[in-house]
């Protein structure tokens, strides 16, 4: 599906895209007004808590939200209208030039069908070729992941494969017809930690391969930072800041931000305090009015209740947008990580504090020493008890 | 997949084995032969006791099981000693009688079973419709009918169908009545009329309560196959509705509705002793009645023995069907 | 930076009270499923006309003016004042006997449920718990219970036995645990696997104390839903079983009796015939109906998928 691209123009323009979802609690505004431009090549993260609207915004693009859905904004592929389209004519778009990788390996193949089986119909689905020309493309597709003996394999059931494997095939059946847009949906959440390096590695592969543009939708920052572009971070079904990965996981402009970068526990900061975000997401139902996340800001001002930001501008340089009033403000700390600092309730912290003050002094506790010095008073103790009996 | 039948056809072995035997303890302990005897004037204790020799009911169980169980093995099945039915052959009474009840059987289990499979994906697909609305409410209240009143409400439009079939000058087609017949014509289109005459109202009975179930499972079972990941990533790779859910879907949500059919035997054979009674037809359900009634050992030996089998062969097929359309479980 | 702190210590307090504004007063598990069965109008409606019927079989036959066994007024006598539902071929008034056969039905089932449900979940928990040999053998053991068509060996026991009305409900219950075992077993397989229970074996509790403290407590909903349907099933049994004549018979009566007896004049004194008829029905419907509701209690899904 490779032709001539002009690299000015974005593969796939989303623009105020809204998805609600009427229910009887009231309606769920799942994703609000989300924006981005996406480039051939390009590997945009996106990153967000559960809820914060990844999943839905991926799943609007295809088409595969159910029916009581209430979609606006637009969602130009190539400069063609997706949203509006009825099922039908979104399929000839699936699979085939936008393809989605989906969460959980184990239950995301058919589990009655063999690989190869199931490989083949994807490729058979847009392409008019035989079954046997369609399997030979199965089998260069399982190669081109990376699974060994391939011609054997695809004749097994997904059953026979291991999480890892599977979530090959699963990623081979969304290359098969070559698409210009991957959408993977948490690829590696379900997987052990090694397996991840080798599945990301694939997609990036793939990536240089046939330049295609790959959306990753994780939660792991540790993806986000060692694979994307460009990072999107969503809270309460939004944008609240994106740009060029680097420029925001230095400088972030936005308290969310520098909070969800201060959760990860990390061992170069031993010694620091980790810094949780108090309070939870905001019930889609029930926005709080102003911006999202004011009511767990540790930077709320007035301001923030009564208006949401827009995305601005905030470097000249690069691309870096945030949705925060006070991200001015935001630039003006050193170390913003300090601002989620909180006195634990009845607990005497004079380390912490102390630590806060001054960060640079590193406590270190050498298990050994504190061991022999156990040992040193049991010892004791046992003596003091021989000498008394 | 060959290796796994022969596993559950060999549990099945001791299974009928001992179920065979606590079967003819309850049967022997169930009444005594001799019984008319004893009250009949003029017999001496003597009589009844060469008499009581004569059918073994002197020797232990286990001896008079054995006995019973190498005649059955071999062919000979005994002779019926109910009054008035005295010496007629177990064997072809009930081989006869089989013959009749399982062409109803089979019959009503595969049409309750298409008609509830297409009628548990139809509501699947269509959730909260009014088709659905209206399944559901058909299966609730076929759920709840006792099949003797059912069969007795359709036997009563049939005879009421085939008066008004003789008041326009036709021929009478249901039969309502009576035992089925043997022979059912000679060219193709009087065998059809006269094997769907015979066997229409008879099938349509039996079938209510295993079609209601079936529905209900097919429906249940395919609601979440179309709620799984496979089938989101069907989707996602572009195929038609239709070839998502009867490729895909249905053919996942089959797999659970195939164990149910095994389960059901047991409750149709129940319901085909029912229905023969209200038709008046001579199978395995009349020749139950009459055994117990008239405490007739041999005959009903033979009965549970037949039956019994044919549960376990139903179990197999079911157990074959279940392979056939899991993988897991075939190479599993 | 004591600024900072200071408004941390603000925007936390903030955030505290927030927290509370949006909290929900906890209930007990049992109000908030009883709240949820209240809600399911059918159910509900269901259970009251479920209560009604056993109240009007069981008070009712005290205002009429015929008692079930008089056969005075003669056979075949079409409904009239005295005779709401006419007379049997014996002269016996229509409703008395359709009442009492309703009390013995109802009787016979609920016997028969209870019976059935507490053998089945005993059978299934241990089986489901200990697994292996235990485990094997009581799953043989059921099938070889399922051996054989349910109706035929009860006729044969009642046979030899006695017809009357508990024997019946005997017989039919120890054939009638084998399905809640099944299910029982399933649930219970998947219940000894999670931790509470490998800790409380772990603390050194014994079997029974699992079973009946950790294992049954947590099965209480998929017990309830299925003990509910068996009275559904009972008197569906119990009916099938009487109308071939081997199940309840004189003195006793049953409404599967009541059907045996008159059941060939379905065209000709229809009130007969429909009179029993609909009670099975009207019992079988209100108790799934019932059921259905208690499953939607315990265990309510988002999607509303009902079997």
């Amino acid at each position: 599906m490779t032709e001539t691209i002009d690299t000015n123009e974005p593969l796939l323009r989303v623009s105020d895209l809204t998805v609600e979802f009427p229910t009887d609690d009231g309606v769920v505004h799942a994703v609000r007004d989300l924006s981005f431009d996406l480039r051939p090549g390009e590997v945009l993260g996106v990153v967000g808590e559960s809820g914060s609207g990844k999943s839905v915004s991926s799943m609007a693009i295809l088409g595969l939200l159910p029916r009581t859905a209430r979609i606006s904004g637009s969602i130009a592929y190539r400069g063609q209208e997706l949203n509006g389209l009825s099922y039908n004519e979104m399929r000839k778009f699936r699979g085939n030039s936008i393809s989605m990788i989906f969460q959980d390996p184990m239950t995301s193949l058919n589990p009655v069908f063999t690989v190869g089986a199931q490989l083949a119909e994807a490729y058979l689905e847009h392409h008019k070729v035989s079954r046997k020309v369609a399997w030979a493309k199965a089998v260069e597709s399982l190669e081109q992941v990376g699974i060994p003996q391939p011609d054997r394999r695809a004749k097994q059931f997904p059953h026979e494969f291991s999480g890892g494997m599977r979530q090959r095939v699963v990623i081979a059946m969304a290359i098969i017809n070559d698409p210009d847009v991957i959408i993977a949906d948490e690829p590696t959440t379900a997987l052990d930690v090694t397996v991840q390096a080798q599945i990301l590695e694939t997609l990036l592969r793939i990536r240089d391969e046939t330049s295609a543009a790959i959306i990753m939708i994780t939660h792991d920052l540790g993806v986000v930072a060692g694979m994307v572009d460009k990072v999107q971070v969503m809270y309460a079904g939004t944008v609240v800041e994106a740009g060029v990965v680097d420029e925001v996981f230095d400088t972030p402009r936005m308290p969310y931000t520098v909070g969800l970068l201060g959760s990860n526990p990390d061992p170069s900061l031993i010694g620091q305090r980790l810094t949780p975000i108090s309070g939870a997401p905001p019930s889609l139902v029930n926005l709080p009015s102003g911006c999202a996340f004011s009511p767990r800001c540790p930077l709320v001002a007035p301001v923030c209740h009564e208006s949401e930001p827009e995305l601005t501008e905030t470097s000249g340089t690069v691309v870096h947008l945030t949705r925060c009033h006070r991200w001015n403000d935001l630039a003006g700390y050193d170390d913003p990580k300090k601002l989620f600092a909180r006195k634990e309730i009845g607990a005497e912290e004079p380390l912490a504090a102390l630590l806060i003050d001054n960060p640079e002094v590193v406590v270190e506790e050498h298990l050994a020493d504190t061991a022999d010095q156990t040992n040193d008073d049991r010892t004791k103790g046992d003596q003091e008890k021989e000498a008394a009996s | 997949m060959f290796q796994y039948l022969i596993r559950r056809l060999l549990i099945s072995i001791p299974i009928l084995l001992i179920g065979s035997f606590l079967v003819f303890i309850l049967v022997a302990s169930a009444g005594d032969p001799l019984a008319a005897l004893r009250t009949k004037p003029g017999v001496t204790a003597a009589q009844i006791h060469s008499l009581s020799v004569q059918l073994g009911l002197d020797q232990p169980i286990f001896i008079r099981y054995w006995n019973w169980l190498t005649g059955f093995l071999t062919g000979n099945w005994g002779t019926s000693v109910a009054l008035g039915e005295a010496q007629a052959p177990v064997y072809d009474t009930i081989t006869n009688a089989l013959w009749v009840t399982l062409r109803l059987v089979i019959g009503a289990e595969l049409l309750a079973l298409v008609l509830g499979v297409a009628v548990g994906v139809f509501s699947a697909v269509r959730q909260y419709s009014i088709f659905d609305y209206i399944m559901t409410s058909v299966a609730f209240l076929m759920f709840s009918m006792p099949i003797a009143c059912v069969a007795v409400v359709v036997k009563n439009y049939g005879i009421q169908f085939n008066d008004l079939l003789v008041s326009l000058h036709l021929h009478r087609w249901l039969q309502t009545a009576g035992p089925p017949a043997t022979g059912f014509g000679n060219n193709l289109g009087q065998v059809i009329v006269n094997y769907s005459g015979t066997f229409l109202l008879p099938t349509i009975s039996l079938m209510t309560i295993s079609f209601a179930a079936y529905s209900r499972f097919q429906r249940a079972s395919m609601l979440e196959t179309l709620n799984a990941d496979y089938v989101r990533t069907a989707r996602a790779k572009g195929l038609s509705q239709a070839r998502v859910i009867f490729r895909h879907a249905m053919r996942n949500a089959l797999i659970p509705v195939s164990t149910l059919f095994a389960l059901n035997i047991g409750a149709i054979i129940g319901g085909a002793i029912i229905t023969e009674r209200v038709f008046g037809w001579n199978g395995m359900g009349t020749v139950l009645v009459k055994s117990v009634g008239n405490y007739d050992p041999p005959t009903l030996m033979g009965w549970f023995a037949v039956t019994a089998t044919v549960v376990v062969a139903f179990n197999l097929i079911s157990d074959l069907l279940y392979g056939l359309l899991d993988p897991r479980i075939r190479l599993g | 930076m004591a600024n900072a702190t200071q408004t941390t210590a603000d925007g936390g307090s903030a955030a505290d009270a927030v927290r509370h504004e949006f909290d929900a007063k906890a209930r007990s598990q049992t109000s908030i499923i009883l709240g949820r069965f209240v809600r399911h109008r059918l159910a509900m409606v269901s259970l009251g006309v479920l209560v009604l019927l056993a109240l009007v079989a069981i008070i009712v036959p005290f205002f009429l003016p015929y008692n079930f066994a008089d056969t005075s007024s003669g056979g075949y006598l079409t409904p009239s004042a005295r005779h709401l539902l006419g007379t049997d071929q014996l002269g016996r008034d229509g409703l008395a006997q359709l009442l009492r056969g309703t009390q013995f039905s109802l009787a016979i089932a609920f016997s028969v449920a209870i019976s059935s449900t507490v053998v089945g979940v005993l059978v299934g928990a241990v089986a489901g718990y200990l697994r292996g040999f235990v485990d094997n053998s009581l799953m043989r053991l059921v099938d070889l219970f399922l051996i054989v068509p349910q109706i035929a060996v009860v006729a044969l026991l009642v046979h030899a036995l006695t017809p009357s009305w508990y024997v019946v409900a005997g017989v039919l219950a120890i054939f009638s645990w084998m399905q809640i075992a099944r299910i029982t077993r399933g649930e219970a397989l998947s219940l000894a696997a999670r931790e509470f229970v490998e800790a409380s074996r772990a603390a050194g509790a014994g079997t029974w104390h699992i079973v009946f403290k950790h294992l049954i407590p947590n099965m209480i909903g998929t017990i309830t839903v299925n003990a509910t349907l068996s009275v559904s099933a009972a008197v569906l049994t119990e009916a099938a079983l009487s109308f071939i004549g081997l199940g309840v018979q004189l003195p006793d009566t049953s409404l599967g009796l009541i059907v045996q007896d008159n059941y060939t004049q379905v065209l000709l004194r229809p009130w007969l015939f429909w009179g029993p008829f609909l009670a099975i029905v009207l019992i079988s419907v209100t108790i799934s109906f019932i059921g259905d509701g208690l499953r939607d209690a315990f265990d309510p899904r988002q999607t509303k998928v009902r079997a």
